[in-house]
């Protein structure tokens, strides 16, 4: 099945503009921490996304399951980021791109065109790659954004939102007495987690970050390590990453794509638990990858 | 720019060498060119501003600005206080009518793109292109004619000389909010409309006010299509707009052609007047923009 390019903004198009399905209320706390500790299982399905007709990566099938880290690993330009993009419909908000294949978020195709895409951004969360902090905003503002603009509980100061969600991101101490603040006032590392923090005040079961740590330093990037594992609890997590240490560090899974060139698409190679991976891979070329022998 | 000029990837030459001196000599020179270029753009400014402010605070005073010109234009005295007050009325209407259509289309353009979305934009460059005695003659054919002379049309012409200016500044700065805010509002499943609402707008709120006082400074300024749509009213203060109003700019114009000495003082100090209602209105304006945005991003 293929998908035409959805325009990123098409708000003309109504199903794109339809609120997403909402529970008229705010659901108790417990349901909601029992909603939290059960994310769909994510499979995917002979995907291949392109760009312009071109495939950036092709016939992908995997499973992504609840609670687990899954790292991507890989070469630059093999599709790792497509891919991380293709699990939360993002991919189709670059102009010209299209998927084939399926991508099966607790067996239901995020791309049947029944599907609201508004519903499953809600559902399947993303940190980018650089810090991306709303700069008019405060931090509290910044925090409760994706709450406030979707009106999934209408307006409210949500100040137990604001701290849980600040406090699970690993920022809460550092900015409590600064709420007002300008978001776009903290360190690289400090808005890093900003944007984890937004993203997990929606409350999603899986949350896709593409190279979350590579502009920051050292320490932040330490921190952030910390925290995933933290919000695995709660969340599955997808992360992007071109360093082999992290992967190692944070992942449960690991998902190897290589490409063989640049002009073809990249492909998956190997997918497995982390320490087999890294210590007993079946494939030669993912042993080459992470024994450090090109890439 | 100096470092411009000494880094050019010439052959490299060692420290000291005639490759330092010729570059160091064509560094003198192009800082030379460009400091004269800068002097000379600020010089012409300064002095038309100068001319006009010490001509116009011969006459400018209360006086002026609290009356109406006298019956006879040759007579000392009296003031453009219909002229000011026309000005705030077609200027503010006109505003009123371009700002939403414009800042409008503009996000329509940047964000929705398609080929509507192009049209737009090339409709838009015309329309910048059009000269605003044209724009004139088109509202009066079209409205005068049936409607007569008023303070409507002469805020219709005007409105069409801001709205291409408005949806090009707004679109140049819609341009550069950057794609990863609006991918990290619509990845927190906001729907598109809200994004553009409430993050792409409010980081583009400076510029896009920037834009906006430049098109009221535009319309303050426009006389010739004024001329054949709100025609002036050099007798008594007019509020309604549905009748023919002065406006400054008719005023400096009608009084400026008078061979009369008094009247050109009025018309000197009517100019003054407007370049400062305009400087008033651009640092109001940059003052309101700042303090919505929160944290004052530009
Ligand atoms: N927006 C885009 N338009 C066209 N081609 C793209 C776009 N984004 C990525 N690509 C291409 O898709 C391939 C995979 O890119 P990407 O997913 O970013 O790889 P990675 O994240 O593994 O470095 C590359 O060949 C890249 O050039
Ligand atoms: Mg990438």
């Amino acid at each position: 099945m293929t998908y035409g390019n959805r325009n990123p903004l098409d708000s003309l198009d109504p199903t794109a503009m339809k609120e997403p399905k909402m529970p008229p209320t705010a659901p108790p706390v417990d349901q909601q921490a029992a909603a939290r500790f059960a994310p769909a299982r994510l499979d995917v399905v002979d995907l291949t996304a392109s760009y312009r007709g071109l495939p950036a990566v092709a016939d992908v099938s995997l499973t992504i399951e609840p609670h687990r880290v899954t790292a991507l690993i890989g070469p630059s330009g093999c599709g790792k980021s497509t891919l991380l993009r293709c699990l939360n419909g993002m991919h189709l908000m670059a102009p010209h791109a299209t998927v084939t294949g399926q991508v099966l978020l607790g067996g239901t195709d995020i791309y049947d065109p029944r599907v609201n895409p508004i519903e499953i951004r809600r559902r399947v969360g993303m940190v980018f790659q650089r810090p991306t902090p709303f700069p008019t905003m405060s931090i509290r503002d910044n925090v409760l954004a994706g709450v406030h603009l979707g009106r999934r509980r209408g307006r409210g100061t949500h100040d137990d939102l604001v701290e849980q969600a600040l406090m699970r991101a690993g920022l809460w101490k550092e900015v409590r007495n600064r709420l007002k603040a300008p978001g776009g006032g903290l360190s690289g590392g400090q808005q890093q987690r900003l944007c984890i923090a937004r993203a997990l005040a929606v409350e999603p079961e899986i949350l896709l970050m593409d190279e979350p740590c590579s502009a920051l330093d050292p320490i932040s990037t330490l921190v952030i390590e910390d925290l995933i594992k933290e919000i695995r609890e709660t969340c599955t997590v997808v992360i992007v990453t071109h360093n082999m240490q992290q992967a190692a560090r944070v992942s449960d899974t690991t998902v190897f794509l290589n490409v063989e060139y640049a002009g073809v698409p990249g492909r998956l190679i190997e997918a497995g638990p982390t320490e087999q991976i890294f210590n007993a891979p079946q494939q030669r070329a993912t042993e080459d990858y992470t024994s450090g022998r090109f890439g | 720019m100096a470092t411009h000029f000494a880094s050019r990837p010439e052959a490299e030459p060692r420290p000291g060498g005639p490759g330092l001196r010729r570059r160091m000599a064509t560094d003198m020179v192009g800082t030379g060119v460009l400091w004269l270029a800068t002097a000379l753009t600020v010089g012409v400014l300064l002095w038309v501003l100068g001319y006009a402010a010490v001509q116009g605070f011969r006459y400018l005073g209360p006086e002026f600005l609290t009356s109406t010109p006298p019956g006879d234009p040759s007579r000392a005295g009296g003031g453009f206080l219909n002229g000011i007050i026309g000005s705030l009325i077609v200027v503010g209407l006109a505003t009123v009518v371009a700002v939403p259509l414009g800042v409008g289309a503009a996000v329509y353009v940047v964000e929705y793109g398609g080929r509507l979305a192009r049209a737009v934009d090339f409709l838009t460059d015309l329309l910048i292109g059009i000269p605003a005695i044209v724009t004139g003659a088109f509202v009066y054919a079209l409205w005068v004619t049936r409607f007569g002379f008023s303070g409507y049309a002469g805020a219709i012409s005007l409105a069409l000389v801001m709205l291409p200016l408005i949806v090009r500044a707004t679109a140049e700065i819609l341009c550069l909010v950057p794609r990863d805010l609006r991918e990290a509002g619509l990845a927190l499943g906001v729907t598109p409309a809200r994004t553009i609402v409430s993050v792409v707008l409010p980081t583009a709120m400076g510029g896009i006010t920037t834009g906006i006082m430049l098109a009221v400074a535009r319309a303050m300024g426009e006389t010739a299509p004024l001329l054949l749509t709100a025609l002036g009213n050099d007798l008594f203060v007019e509020t309604h707009p549905d009748h023919r109003m002065s406006t400054l700019s008719l005023q400096i114009f009608s009084n400026a052609i008078t061979g009369f000495e008094a009247a050109q003082a009025r018309a000197w100090a009517g100019a003054l007047t407007l370049v400062i209602l305009v400087l008033l209105c651009t640092a109001v304006a940059r003052f309101v923009a700042r303090r919505s945005s929160v944290t004052g991003a530009r």
